[in-house]
């Protein structure tokens, strides 16, 4: 079965295909549902070759399928070629399990949009670029899906591009990106220079063996690091995520959730060994930056009143939890925690998107409010999803976030201590969207009627007339069909059990990282007899307690109302971050370019005609008696006979 | 004797300009045919070229030589290899693409015949290989793009073409300098005076300083055609100034003329010399690709925007010739037909904008996409192989540049990698404010794309799909010949070029399971 690797990103290509040329014809909801199908059979395939490879010893966990030669040249032979390995078939798992529920939900999300076939155009694209990603056996092909899928990402992003901030927000996704690819790029560079290949394989084997210096190494791990910080949005370039919400939600979900941003972890997860044998303070920069994010990214979230956005700062402040674990050398955890946010995260998402739905493309919190009894099952699912996030046991979140602390603490109290504080930070700020949207008092009979008051992510023209079906409900919220509600019942399932692929309590129960062992041996951090191990339990504890303490804040100030919400500007702002950048590229940036094309066109470019002018002057009078065609030809001709005679004159001189 | 197939790409193409021009005005169907049937023809034979091409063969093949002016050494030297194979044939396809996809707005007849002669120059300047035919076919290129700029360009269109004849001009004469020069200098070693390339490239050693000037004066000319900063002021000006077609060849393929150039009758012919000005030219090359990105950002006008994306796109193939590698210079053949392709289908796009809203002013138009999807779509799928998007050509030819320019040239390609970023943020804005947004009163009614476009389009896009997918059938008729071009530099100069360790097998180092 392993040898079929290549059907699971072939499936999703055929229903990418089948869309571009029938779309219009399939039609809504036929296309859906062809695209479903196609990414639903992917996971079929894909959950083959796990069995496959389960059924094997772990040595022999690692099968290459080579297409073809994608780019020979001299010593640099890339072949378009996929690894089937525990790693990255984890990762198609996830991608094409997740996936399909969410193209299932956007069936029912998307109905009545006037693109609606387009949409599954992208999301198919989207889902092939993911697999070729995570399934390619060298950087190359891994960077093909890289930037594919920071493609289709722009084209989502801008799905309704009629929307500025839409069209804005996707070209800012674009850009940002390329930032990290630069990196990305100068990684492979060296990898060739001081390797002579790029594929995994002989790298991660380089490494292994000592041929790789550790300056090299170093070198190229910190330049994945730039290409993963832009992918996974962390700190500095994490600015594009929260402006990505400008897409359809199934797409803040599927993309900006689940899969396409937690590529940056699997990258570095992928060249473990690489990292393994850098110098220090490579793990120091991945673990501090993942850290700074998540604390950064959880105060911003705590005062956001956009629905998703509050989910998109959550989002990057996880995304820096799984680099915190990167940085610690806690690489399963990475992997855990990046599986099970995919579920829960997934799941808030769609969650919220079933809200939207409901609300008539409503986004403002502070217009939600008692939604748990007109919306039973979304919010049910909903507040599965709050306490996997929020770290209550037994549900997935918890397990995974304990893992990556555990490891934390291992590398460091300081770290632990922190990681701690933006664990405390998930829990309220979480808590306080659930109260404030599904319970509390039902504050949208206020505003119903305002149509034009939303939020800045508000209606848009468009999709409103395309849900006019909807319209005829006036604006008392709904619950969403069931379409949408079984991929929510689905993913709140995986939330309460995710974590029992991996429990704390015996080394039987690591079932991850027996299944990881052969990608990740070689640089996972070995943390048995250090202090956090022999105190796990204690650990687990303090685990508990800060999350409970979380949300009883949040319920204290949000619920109760016994102290007023700390929400100020300034964290509403985002620390002014993405401000102050806009002001930069729109002020100074804009002008210095400015500035060089007004020296190219008066400097540079006036040189020459200052030049030319004179030679005009000579030239003026004799022009000044012909006109039209005549004048060109006589130009001509005289250039000829001028170059003629020179000609002549040259050659006989030195003749 | 075989075909003489080289000769009837020069051949077919001027008697059909010949033919076009002695047929009367008042048939302009019967022009339009002859004009259609020429470069089709001519690009069946190119197609049969490539396939009739020994894909391993270094060398140059199809040769064809005929003593012409025999006292001073000069002949009919035809050759095509590696280097100019595709070039050759991109010229083949793009001609016919032109001729049937465009129509000029007035005088069918001398604009057709200043095309085909143009594809004759175009052809004759790829193939030749002996400098004087060579530069008789360079200057032959210049009347008809002069005229057509002239004749048949927008407003400003006698200035531009003014600027663009003059400065070639200009480069030109250097080189003309340099090639009587050099053939001179040659008779002393080789006892016989000879205007023959592959015999003054493999025979004749020229003194170090002497080798130097020759390559400067070689160089300024083909700078002045690619061009490299800062001698390309007069591109925007032809650019924006030039008919559809007119751009559509110029940046095809003309622009090339230069790359090719400083290949053939740069680096091949005075290796010692380009080796020695290699931190020059990579220095102008990187300055090129982020000043040519910078610029285009700020452009107004559309078609100045895709202008200067070409000043930074052929700043990646500079960068590529003058790193001495198998990959970048591969890379940087590769993508002298990467660019002709995209920013070919970039130049027919806005000219099929300005037929439709009379204007190129970015500011001007405004949510195409919601009015024209499929028109929208072409446009993007073009855009992102500028860019260089992975699946897509332009990646392969940047990717190979930079990696293979990374070994020799580690700092200069740091910074030139960073023009990616800066290609994403000016194509993405254009395209942002021209075709994202509501569409305003102007540009409600745009029409969509049309049969007769579409069918011009096509070729381009499946090739961009193609050649990105799987470029190795290209890549395997560019390479041998690359090589044989960097082995030729290394006997002359003692260059070596750089090697890359072998891999290390997969799996020879267990770690031991814990």
């Amino acid at each position: 079965m392993v040898d079929v690797v290549w059907l699971i990103p072939a499936l999703p290509l055929a229903g990418f295909l089948v869309i571009l040329l029938f779309g219009r014809r399939l039609g809504d909801p036929g296309a859906g549902y062809l695209a479903t199908a196609a990414i639903g059979s992917s996971f079929v395939v894909t959950a083959a070759v796990f069995f496959d490879l389960m059924s094997m010893s772990a040595e022999e966990r690692r099968h290459v399928s080579t297409l073809f030669q994608w780019v020979p040249v001299g010593d640099l032979r890339i072949d378009l070629a996929f690894l089937a390995d525990p790693l990255s078939i984890t990762m198609c798992l996830f991608v094409t399990g997740i996936g399909t529920l969410i193209h299932l939900y956007a069936v029912g999300y998307m109905h009545g949009d006037e693109r609606f076939s387009k949409f599954f155009l992208y999301l198919n694209l989207f889902a092939l670029s993911m697999l070729v990603l995570v399934l390619g056996e060298n950087l190359l092909v891994t960077f093909l899906g890289w930037e594919g899928v920071g493609t289709c990402s722009y084209f989502l992003i801008s799905f309704w591009h009629e929307r500025e901030s839409a069209a804005t927000a996707g070209k800012k996704a674009f850009v940002t990106n390329r930032v990290g690819d630069w990196g990305v790029m100068m990684a492979m560079f060296l990898a060739f220079e001081a390797v002579g290949t790029i594929s995994y394989g002989g790298l991660n084997a380089a490494a292994e063996s000592g041929a790789l210096s550790d300056t090299t190494a170093t070198a190229i791990a910190a330049m994945l690091f730039v290409g993963a910080v832009g992918k996974s949005a962390q700190l500095p370039l994490y600015l594009w995520l929260p402006d990505a919400m400008e897409g359809p939600t199934p797409v803040s979900a599927l993309i900006h959730a689940a899969t396409m941003v937690t590529a940056g972890v699997f990258l570095m997860t992928r060249v473990n060994p690489v990292i393994a044998v850098s110098h220090e303070w490579v793990t120091w920069l991945i673990a501090i930056v993942g850290l700074a994010t998540a604390l950064f990214a959880a105060t911003i979230a705590v005062a956001q009143h956009d629905i998703k956005k509050v989910l998109a700062y959550s989002t990057v402040s996880q995304l820096g939890f799984m680099f915190l674990a990167i940085g610690s050398g806690a690489y399963v955890a990475a992997i855990f925690h990046m599986i099970t946010h995919a579920f829960f995260k997934a799941l808030l998402f769609l969650g919220s998107g079933s809200v939207i739905h409901g609300m008539h493309h409503e986004q403002d919190m502070r217009r939600m409010g008692a939604l748990r009894k007109l919306m039973p099952v979304t919010a049910v699912t909903f507040i599965i999803g709050w306490l996997a996030i929020a770290g209550v046991p037994p549900f997935a979140g918890f397990w995974s976030k304990d893992e990556i602390l555990l490891y934390t603490y291992a590398k460091s109290p300081v770290l632990y201590v922190l990681g701690l504080v933006a664990a405390l930070l998930t829990a309220y700020y979480m808590t306080r969207q659930v109260i404030l949207v599904f319970f509390g008092e039902a504050r949208w009979k206020d505003h119903a009627h305002e149509h034009g008051a939303h939020g800045d992510l508000g209606v848009h023209d468009d999709a409103d007339t395309a849900h006019a079906d909807h319209a005829g409900h006036a604006h008392t919220p709904h619950e969403s069909p069931a379409i949408m509600l079984i991929p929510l019942v689905v993913l709140a399932g995986l939330s309460i059990v995710g974590g029992a692929m991996q429990l704390p309590f015996s080394k039987d129960l690591h079932f991850l990282e027996k299944w990881l062992e052969p990608v990740i041996g070689f640089g996972e951090a070995d943390i048995t007899g250090t202090w956090p191990y022999d105190n796990k339990y204690l650990l687990l504890g303090i685990a508990i307690v800060v999350a409970l303490a979380g949300i009883a804040a949040s319920v204290m100030v949000y619920a109760k109302k016994k102290a007023t919400p700390i929400e100020p500007v300034v964290l509403e702002q985002g620390w002014y971050y993405d401000r102050a950048v806009t002001a930069f590229m729109g002020g100074p940036g804009r002008k210095a370019f400015d500035g060089i094309a007004w020296a190219d066109a008066k400097i540079v470019d006036g040189a020459v005609n200052g030049v030319a002018k004179a030679v005009e002057g000579a030239a003026g009078q004799v022009r000044k008696t012909q006109s039209g065609f005549v004048r060109q030809y006589a130009a001509a001709l005289g250039v000829g006979v001028v170059l003629l005679l020179g000609w002549f004159v040259v050659i006989r001189g030195i003749l | 004797m075989s075909y003489p197939i080289l000769t009837s790409l020069v051949a077919v193409p001027a008697v059909g300009a010949l033919l076009v021009a002695l047929l009367s005005k008042n048939r302009p169907e019967w022009v339009k045919l002859v004009a259609i049937l020429t470069s089709v023809f001519t690009g069946a034979l190119t197609v049969w070229l490539l396939s009739s091409f020994e894909t391993a063969d270094p060398g140059f093949q199809f040769v064809s030589k005929h003593e012409w002016i025999k006292p001073w050494g000069i002949s009919w030297h035809l050759g095509v290899d590696g280097i100019s194979l595709f070039l050759v044939v991109l010229t083949g396809v793009l001609f016919p693409l032109v001729i049937v996809g465009i129509d000029p707005h007035h005088d069918h007849k001398r604009y057709l015949s200043w095309m085909l002669l143009l594809e004759a120059g175009m052809m004759g300047s790829f193939l030749s290989l002996d400098l004087f035919l060579f530069f008789v076919f360079f200057e032959i290129v210049l009347v008809p793009m002069y005229f057509l700029i002239g004749g048949w360009g927008y407003e400003g269109r006698i200035y531009a073409a003014t600027k663009f004849f003059l400065y070639t001009m200009v480069g030109s004469a250097f080189m003309l300098v340099g090639i009587v020069t050099t053939a001179m200098l040659a008779r002393e070693q080789l006892g016989r005076l000879t205007f023959d390339l592959v015999e003054i490239a493999e025979q004749a050693d020229f003194a170090t300083n002497t080798a130097r000037w020759l390559f400067l004066a070689f160089a300024v000319a083909f700078a002045v055609k690619v061009p490299m900063f800062p001698l390309h002021t007069w591109l925007p000006d032809a650019h924006t100034q030039a008919p559809t077609g007119g751009s559509v060849i110029l940046a095809g393929v003309m622009l090339k003329l230069g790359t090719y150039g400083l290949l053939r009758f740069g680096v091949y012919l005075f290796p010692e010399a380009a080796l020695w000005s290699r931190e020059l030219f990579l220095t102008l090359a990187v300055i090129g690709i982020l000043y040519g990105a910078i610029a285009a950002t700020m452009q107004k006008d559309l078609k100045r925007l895709v202008a200067y994306s070409s000043v930074a796109h052929l700043g990646f193939i500079v960068l590529g010739t003058f790193a001495f590698t198998s990959q970048a210079i591969t890379g940087a053949t590769m993508q002298m037909i990467n660019h002709g392709l995209s920013t070919g289908a970039l130049f027919l796009l806005v000219g099929m904008i300005y037929e439709r809203r009379h204007t190129r002013q970015i500011a001007e138009l405004k949510g195409l996409q919601k009015v024209a999807p499929i028109f929208a779509a072409a446009f993007m799928v073009v855009m992102l192989s500028s860019i260089g998007v992975p699946g897509l050509n332009g990646f392969i030819g940047e990717y190979l540049i930079l990696i293979g320019s990374f070994l020799t040239a580690r700092w200069w390609t740091v910074v030139a990698a960073t023009g990616v970023i800066l290609a994403a943020l000016y194509l993405l804005w254009a395209y942002q404010r021209v075709f994202h947004g509501e569409p305003d009163e102007a540009n409600r009614s745009f029409p969509e794309l049309r049969i007769r476009e579409a069918a011009v389009l096509l070729p381009f896009i499946g090739l961009i799909v193609f050649t990105g997918v799987y470029p190795k059938p290209m890549l395997d008729r560019i390479e041998p010949s690359v090589n044989a071009l960097i082995t030729h530099v290394s006997e002359k100069t003692g260059y070596e070029s750089p090697d890359t360790p072998e891999p290390v097998e997969v799996g020879t180092h267990q770690e031991a399971q814990p």
